[in-house]
């Protein structure tokens, strides 16, 4: 076993009205791992994702209890810079969300968010980014067309570049492949298993078979509640637990 | 009569019923440019745009005093109400999205998009004019910058309101400001819109007469000192085609055509630019 890379501790999470989402999840992730979240809908899966970067901080109301440590420190914290943070957790959508502008700018946006404005750099900063998240060769003659030119599968592999062209530690996957057709979603997996070699990877996928393909661990999740953590063989292979055992082989969810 | 034939005499009566309400329309509409057209058009020449007015009763002269002002305090509104206008739509749509101040805000200003504009003049008359002391084109463009923000504060609303929220989070996501996001990303997803609004907006302060009665009035000079009485060409209209003198009316008719066609070119202009440069 590898060294974790984020530890989740006794974290408690409330929606606006205390609403109860997540119950006391303890859970590592792993470095340089993909770590998938599973569990039918309305389990908790993605609430818990948009905890990691501290998507839920956008919404008033919703409230954190517990601890999440990044790098063994608590990202939880109310003095943590959440800038700071999202640059180091980055976070890939269910939509592709190509912004408003060209495929260049797209992946420079985050870039010059952090300030560097020296041309050569972004210039080599986007080609990296690009290349890493293999849509390169498709888009290098037309970095200055609009992104909404690409196709969906592209316009998620732009996603995927942008996030990683600020060399975020962990990113974070919400149900990427759920708007994509089989040849783009493989591409994606690819990519996914390709990108585990510089980054600490967090998975939400509705799909079993994805999970079991791309990713090292698996969390199983029920109403707000971690079932079962372990290594993404033994989850699918012989569960540890009788709901974990049902939910893989279909019988519910 | 049959089921199946009753239906289709049902469809032939609504489908005319709505073609002829769609001809009334259009028909006076294109009645006013026929008209416009005939009457205005061969009364422009040269004098009219190089020459100030004569004395009354006299041949001869021109509106050159009143396309200046025209201009100016069009220029004028435009400058201080759109900056307003659109600040004020994001704000509604991003900052105040859910809030009571926002909710409160965008029904005063529905109310405003409806409000007569002698009122806004007569205020602005209020405010502006009276304590200073004399009529001024600036409080023209202040009169017309009030009745343009509501305009532009509903289509930015509307605009960015449609852009998706997954938008925005993946924005806040690479560690954007809410300024970044508002400014950066949403603002430039809505800008088609947005500028539709602005459009929308001049269109409307060009034709108006009557919050420029009470605030610019009007000169019979050619002036560029805002601070001063300012003819437009809207007042103008109105006191020429009053007036006794027939050279008078055909400068108004001529007038008249200059702005309607003015306006409509302009925003089919724009409308084609935006088009054209939609991401």
């Amino acid at each position: 076993m590898s060294s974790s890379r984020m530890e989740v501790k006794n974290l408690n999470f409330y929606y606006a009205g205390n609403k109860l989402a997540l119950k006391n999840i303890t859970l590592p992730v792993y470095d340089k791992k993909v770590t998938a979240l599973i569990g039918p809908s309305g389990c908790g899966k993605t609430t818990l994702l948009r905890c990691f970067n501290r998507m839920h901080d956008l919404y008033p109301g919703n409230r954190y209890e517990g601890e999440i440590l990044l790098d063994g420190k608590n990202i939880l914290d109310k003095d943590v810079d959440l800038m700071e943070l999202r640059t180091k957790v980055g976070m890939v959508f269910q939509k592709p969300t190509p912004f408003p502008m060209s495929i260049f700018d797209n992946i420079a946006y985050g870039l010059k968010l952090q300030g560097i404005k020296n041309k050569t750099e972004l210039k080599d900063r986007v080609e990296e980014a690009l290349k890493n998240a293999a849509l390169w060769e498709e888009v290098k003659d037309r970095l200055n067309q609009s992104a909404f030119s690409l196709s969906g599968g592209q316009q998620q592999r732009l996603c995927i570049a942008r996030t990683i062209a600020v060399k975020p530690e962990v990113v974070l996957f919400d149900e990427p492949t759920s708007a994509l057709d089989p040849i783009s979603t493989s591409k994606i997996e690819e990519l996914i298993v390709e990108l585990k070699k510089d980054h600490t990877i967090v998975i939400v996928t509705h799909n079993m078979q994805q999970a079991a393909r791309v990713s090292d661990y698996t969390a199983f999740m029920y109403l707000g509640e971690l079932i079962e953590f372990d290594s993404t063989d033994v989850i699918f292979t012989k569960p540890n637990k009788k709901l974990t055992e049902d939910y893989i082989s279909g019988r519910f969810g | 009569m049959n089921i199946k034939l009753k239906r289709k005499v049902e469809n032939y009566i609504f489908l005319g019923l709505s073609f002829l309400s769609a001809g009334f329309g259009l028909f006076f509409l294109f009645w006013i440019l026929g008209d416009l057209l005939l009457n205005g058009f061969k009364y422009i020449n040269i004098d009219l745009f190089t020459k100030d007015p004569v004395p009354p009763g006299m041949e001869g002269g021109g509106l050159k005093h009143a396309f200046i002002g025209h201009i100016i305090i069009t220029v004028l509104g435009t400058v201080i109400g759109t900056p307003i206008g659109i600040l004020a739509g994001i704000y509604f749509a991003e900052y105040g999205r859910n809030s009571k101040i926002a909710k409160i805000g965008r029904n005063v200003v529905d109310v405003m998009v409806s409000n007569p504009s002698i009122v806004i003049g007569a205020v602005v008359y209020a405010i502006l004019v009276k304590p200073v002391g004399h009529f001024m084109g600036f409080a023209g463009g202040v009169a017309l910058a009030l009745l343009m923000i509501p305009v532009i504060v509903i289509t930015t609303d509307e605009m960015m309101k449609l852009v998706p929220q997954q938008t925005r989070e993946a924005a806040y996501a690479l560690g954007a400001q809410p300024w970044q996001v508002s400014f950066h990303i949403v603002l430039k997803a809505a800008k088609v819109g947005v500028l539709t609004g602005v459009i929308l907006g001049v269109a409307r302060i060009s034709g108006e007469t009557a919050p420029l009665l009470f605030t610019s009035f009007n000169n019979n000079f050619t002036t560029f000192d805002p601070t001063k009485p300012m003819a437009s060409l809207t007042v103008t209209v109105f006191q020429y085609a009053m007036g006794p003198y027939d050279d008078w009316h055909r400068q108004a008719w001529a007038a008249s055509f200059i702005l309607t066609f003015g306006v409509l070119l302009a925003s089919i202009t724009a409308r084609y630019i935006i088009q054209r440069k939609k991401y």
